[in-house]
């Protein structure tokens, strides 16, 4: 589809600047709906939480309150961003960038549908790994760009637990790699065919939950929000940032669970595959799904999840969240390296006979 | 042995969690509490406490006999009583000003008022701009209770047997 479009457009411009505009369709393809799930993502979690707290939630603006993110949305671009006059005024301007720009980089490899990816490149885990991992930088350069003492304490803390994480969470994606013989997050999805039994998350279960665990401490939230904890340090890193640089914060943050979100669906939960897959006449009945909403089902399953922990959870005390990421989720990660590795050997069936390292 | 295996067991399949997580679902799907406000209200006692207001006699006659006992007993000072004899040998107030900024609406004017002529209503949804006039004057008090005296009667008679 894009080649065409390419090629129709080569005929009036030059095929570079061709090329250049099929990509930034591309990105915008991938971009606005992002933005809108995030969006929206704030209002479900206000309505999610308030429901669970039998309560209605927002409800004022438009119908059943649905018009509430675009009104926010709107009051953080009239106000004013102020900037400390103590602050490095560069940094603190250019940290909110440095945290929203990884977050919507990765998805030029996240695929949607069988095909539907924009760079379907062979290391596409290991690019997901690497830039998802720049977005720290936006969070230490905002708490110290800022020149404040709760900001750079949020800013440690939330770096501290982002860097920590990070490591149960690429063991946990290394067992991935294991069981699927591949790092195309297309080939992973494809390794998972065969109905829901096939999917990883029966031989990797532990190393799902981790990676999700851990993705809801990479991310920030509830339960292991310490960095922003409302009760101790006000925002953390972000204390000192208003209006538009402090909803780029929040964008990045929302994005990053969307994408945490679809990376445990693609690589756990089978991505866009029919969970009815070889079950004799459900297969057939659902057929005509297409696999982007089963995709988005599992996705919004999760973030729903997400936002399930943040109204069930208290917030964990900090060297409680280290002690589980260093001496808990690591320790179990390195352990199923090995079961994993064993399975494999072993080629146990369904996951592990088509591909696996072995 | 077998406490710290079940111990052990629970811990690890992140049992105490899981039944957290049901709770908050169970909570999810239930009827909702709140109280939509300018739609909904929530029901309100007769002895409700709020905007006050100078009541009449059937025949017309202002029921304030100036005694200031709700001057008296008011604890934030907000009522301010001056009376005169009037021709026909009676005594009457000339000034009843209530502060409503003052008042703290404790219902204290009302208990001791002995003719129940000062009384508080169900009125509560009332504001104050800058520049309006937030001390109420006998004549804005006693033209308030004309206008709610359906209400203040019906309320006196419901809450009657408890006195």
């Amino acid at each position: 589809m894009f080649d065409s479009l390419q090629t129709l457009l080569a005929q009036w411009m030059p095929n570079e600047v061709a090329v250049v505009l099929v990509i930034l369709v591309q990105a915008m393809m991938v971009i606005v709906p992002l933005l809108l799930t995030v969006a929206y993502l704030t209002y479900a979690e206000r309505k999610v939480i308030g429901y669970m707290q039998v309560r209605l939630g927002p409800n004022r603006v438009g119908y059943a309150g649905l018009l509430q993110p675009i009104a926010d949305a709107l009051k953080l671009i009239m106000k004013e961003i102020i900037i400390p006059s103590q602050s490095n005024v560069y940094l603190f301007l250019i940290a909110p960038v440095l945290a929203i720009a990884p977050a919507i980089a990765v998805w030029a490899v996240v695929p949607f549908d069988n095909g539907m990816v924009i760079g379907d490149i062979n290391a596409g885990l290991l690019y997901v790994l690497a830039v998802s991992s720049i977005g720290v930088y936006g969070v230490v350069i905002a708490g110290w760009a800022s020149n404040s003492k709760y900001a750079l304490l949020g800013a440690l803390r939330s770096s501290a637990q982002k860097v920590s994480y990070e490591i149960a969470m690429g063991f946990a994606l290394v067992t991935v790699i294991m069981t699927a013989g591949s790092m195309n997050l297309t080939d992973i999805v494809m390794g998972q065919q065969g109905g829901i039994l096939a999917w990883y998350w029966i031989p990797l279960l532990p190393m799902f939950v981790v990676y999700f665990i851990s993705g809801v401490a990479e991310t920030n939230r509830a339960p292991f929000d310490v960095a922003e904890g409302e009760s101790e340090i006000v925002a953390g890193f972000h204390v000192d940032y208003s209006g538009m640089t402090f909803a780029v914060f929040f964008l990045a943050e929302y994005a990053m669970m969307i994408l945490i979100s679809f990376l445990t669906a693609i690589m756990f939960m089978g991505g866009w595959l029919s969970p009815f897959e070889g079950i004799p006449g459900l297969e057939a009945l659902f057929s005509f799904v297409p696999g982007l909403f089963w995709l988005a089902f599992k996705v919004f399953f999760l973030l729903f999840v997400f936002l399930w922990f943040r109204a069930t959870f208290p917030r964990y005390r900090y060297d409680q969240i280290m002690r589980l990421g260093w001496k808990v989720l690591i320790p179990l990660t390195i352990l199923w390296v090995f079961v994993v590795g064993a399975m494999a050997y072993f080629k146990v069936a369904p996951w592990f006979v088509h591909g696996g390292v072995a | 042995m077998i406490k710290e295996l079940k111990f052990q067991l629970k811990t690890w399949t992140l049992w105490e969690l899981f039944q957290g997580m049901a709770l908050t679902l169970k909570y999810f799907f239930k009827p909702k509490i709140t109280v939509l406000y300018p739609e909904e209200k929530t029901p309100m006692s007769p002895r409700f406490r709020g905007k006050h207001a100078l009541r009449r006699y059937d025949n017309g006659e202002e029921r304030c006999i100036a005694c200031k006992l709700c001057e008296a007993v008011c604890p934030a000072n907000a009522i301010t009583i001056e009376s005169e004899v009037r021709e026909d040998g009676s005594r009457r107030t000339t000034v009843y000003d209530i502060d409503l900024f003052k008042c703290i609406y404790c219902g204290f004017c009302e208990e001791a008022c002995p003719v129940d002529a000062i009384v508080e209503t169900r009125i509560f949804e009332y504001t104050f701009e800058p520049g309006d006039i937030h001390v109420m004057s006998k004549d804005m008090l006693l033209a308030f209770g004309d206008k709610m005296e359906t209400q203040i009667a019906a309320d006196r008679a419901a809450d009657a047997k408890y006195r």
